[in-house]
């Protein structure tokens, strides 16, 4: 049973840099979750927190029922597999597998069961005799992980273990990642900075931002439900379009309007846009929302379309991203491959309201 | 094939220089030493009269004799177990020091940790005549003027703030993910520094001891000021500046003298030169 808990956990280092601000989480036992934000959010400082590689500066971190606050890394019962492998470079792999356990005093024929345990695992038992500068990126990547798993931990810490690999390496050891976690049934945390990486790996995933949490939930929440700009612009690839809008009211209807469209709010979220009536807002919708229009009967399309001209065409082979703009707006959108546009054609695409947003101007926090 | 070879000859003319450049500093090495080396098998009145390249026409004339005579007269075989007696403890000690010291100037928090390793950098421009007459009166007062132990700890002394300041460099530059792995794993400060640091550093400490040791089997100054002249603690430096004294223009004697003080650095080297060119870390971290 390993539930990690962290309350009120700030961390502020010399110098006075607040890296981690009033971090509250509790992750459940045996739960992957995924922490993920931008290069100096404060990702790697929470995991060394946990890890007890900081100190941190007021909050408290529970691993179990126990408060570890003051208790030194090496008997918090965690594991933690770093971004450069920090493989121990003069020890073969073997060593570096079973050096943590001979410092435990474990006896030798444990010791002996665990390391070929991991090596099998992780399909490394052919390397056990090489030094570290004789493998390759991808086999570090393991033996760092191998150092983990003999560890046998409660907890595992990821602190961006595969951003060193190659593309097509990332996605391999990222599903044998995430079917590791479903064989050793232990509790998992992992830090990225590619949101490719959280949405695929994650049970559930944490934005942040600045050093504080925007957001936590699971992948399709995160996407379909972003609590606020940030995380509708972070998460997704391409990001969500974002124009500056008004809120006006017509008769019983609310629209959102620029100079170059009008376009209505979803009708369950009225009630919601009644107090921004004249004010500014930040429309939004993703690229796979927009609906040529040629496919949408008439009738469907009133207080929907937004015009456009064709900017940029990128063909991706089994889809197309076109660059519009629409006034001084500019916006994405992803098109079928057979999609028929030129450039600086005129064309016209419909809004999927369900899956639009809008966001307050001044704080960024979802409308709706 | 083709290209494989054609750029291995680009990489040769490119590097062409370079081995040029090494190859005559070799040389200018390699032919006085090597001058020196037949001129100590020659006879004293051969040395003195012609040229040691004459050597190699005939009459061929070489002798022991040289070498004979300097260890059996001038004291050459006790200095040599001097020298040994000295320079070996006057280089573990520094050495294992410093890699200590470089440690916990590197890896540990304590107050006054920068501060005490400016002054250590400070005591490197120290002139070492500057020290030499306060700690005579030292070593005086404790009787260790004239001992081993004594000498010991000036080389020691000596040798210390360089040898942190190199030291500190490369275990400091080690990568912080392997300590605190280390850590995670277990591992407190002192199997850190022996399961970690000692043996990824072994290049830095090689090559130190190989400086030290050289420096301290080169050393006239310090031992003549510690040690003074008494030939049962006298080292092969003193013994050969004395042999010049003594026999004033026998510098027959100096040929084979120096060649036999110089054969234990050349050996130490050629067995620590492979710590120099091993690049211990590849491959630890990614870089
Ligand atoms: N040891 C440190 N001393 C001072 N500031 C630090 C230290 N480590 C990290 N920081 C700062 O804390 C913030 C968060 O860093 P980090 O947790 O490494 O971000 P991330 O892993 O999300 O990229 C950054 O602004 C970084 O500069
Ligand atoms: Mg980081």
């Amino acid at each position: 049973m390993a539930e990690v808990t962290l309350k009120n956990v700030t961390k502020v280092f010399e110098g006075n840099v607040l890296a981690v601000k009033d971090f509250n989480l509790t992750v459940a036992d045996k739960e992957f979750v995924v922490l993920v934000g931008p290069s100096g959010c404060g990702k790697s400082t929470t995991l060394r927190c946990i890890a007890g590689l900081e100190e941190i500066t007021s909050g408290e971190i529970y691993i179990g029922d126990r408060l570890v606050n003051d208790v030194p890394p090496k008997d918090r019962d965690i594991a933690m597999v770093f971004q450069n492998y920090a493989l121990y470079p003069h020890m073969n792999v073997y060593k570096n597998l079973s050096f943590g356990l001979e410092l435990r005093k474990i006896p030798k024929d444990e010791i002996d069961r665990r390391v070929r345990e991991a090596a099998r695992i992780l399909d490394i038992e052919h390397l056990l005799d090489r030094k570290p500068k004789a493998l390759s990126g991808g086999q570090r990547q393991r033996v760092a992980v191998g150092r983990a798993i003999v560890r046998n931990p409660a907890v595992f810490l990821f602190d961006e273990p595969l951003s060193n690999l190659d593309a097509k390496l990332r996605v391999q050891m990222r599903t044998e990642l995430a079917k590791l976690h479903q064989s050793l049934q232990a509790t998992m945390i992992y830090v990225t900075h590619d949101q490719v990486e959280a949405m695929t790996m994650g049970n559930r995933i944490v934005v942040m931002k600045d050093g504080i949490i925007q957001q936590v939930s699971d992948p399709l929440t995160l996407y379909n439900h972003p609590v606020n700009k940030f995380v509708a612009g972070f998460i997704g690839s391409p990001p969500m379009n974002f124009i500056e809008v008004e809120v006006v009211r017509q008769g019983n209807d609310y629209y959102v309007k620029n100079g170059n469209f009008t376009v209505l709010v979803k009708k369950d979220a009225y009630e919601k846009v009644k107090d921004y009536e004249g004010k500014k807002a930040i429309f939004g919708f993703r690229p796979e929302d927009l609906i040529d229009e040629n496919i949408v009967k008439p009738e469907e399309k009133e207080g929907k379309l937004i015009k456009a001209r064709v900017e940029v065409i990128e063909p991706l082979g089994s889809e197309i991203y076109l660059y519009l703009t629409s006034g001084k707006d500019s916006f994405v959108t992803r098109v079928p491959s057979h999609y028929k546009a030129e450039l600086g054609q005129e064309v016209g695409f419909v809004v999927d309201l369900e899956k639009s947003h809008l966001f307050d101007i001044e704080t960024e926090e979802a409308i709706y | 094939m083709e290209t494989r070879f054609s750029s291995k000859l680009v990489n040769a003319v490119r590097k062409g220089p370079l081995h040029a450049a090494i190859l005559l500093i070799c040389l200018i090495w390699f032919i006085p030493t090597f001058g020196l080396f037949v001129s100590s098998f020659r006879p004293a009145n051969l040395i003195l009269t012609t040229g040691w390249w004459k050597a190699f026409k005939p009459p061929f004339v070489f002798t022991l004799e040289n070498y004979y005579k300097v260890i059996t007269t001038s004291n050459m075989g006790r200095s040599f177990i001097n020298s040994l007696i000295i320079s070996i403890p006057s280089t573990v000690m520094p050495v294992i020091i410093a890699a200590f010291a470089a440690y916990a100037f590197s890896w540990m928090k304590f107050p006054g940790r920068d501060a005490l390793f400016l002054l250590l950098i400070g005591l490197l421009v120290v002139p070492i005549q500057m020290t030499l007459i306060p700690v005579l009166r030292i070593f005086n007062r404790l009787h260790l003027t004239g001992t081993f132990f004594g000498i010991w700890l000036a080389h020691t002394a000596y040798g210390l703030p360089f040898a942190i300041y190199l030291l500190r460099n490369f275990i400091g530059e080690l990568p912080v993910s392997i300590f605190e792995s280390a850590r995670l794993d277990g591992a407190n400060h002192f199997d850190i520094f022996f399961r970690l640091v000692l043996p990824t550093s072994m290049p830095a400490l090689s090559s130190l001891a190989t400086f030290q040791f050289l420096w301290v089997w080169n050393d006239l100054l310090v031992a003549l000021i510690y040690l003074g002249g008494t030939p049962t603690v006298a080292p092969m430096t003193v013994t050969i500046s004395n042999l010049v004294n003594s026999y004033g223009g026998g510098w027959e004697l100096l040929t084979s003298a120096a060649f036999i003080s110089m054969i234990l650095p050349i050996m130490m080297f050629f067995f620590l030169q492979r710590y120099f060119v091993h690049g211990i870390l590849a491959g630890s971290v990614k870089g």
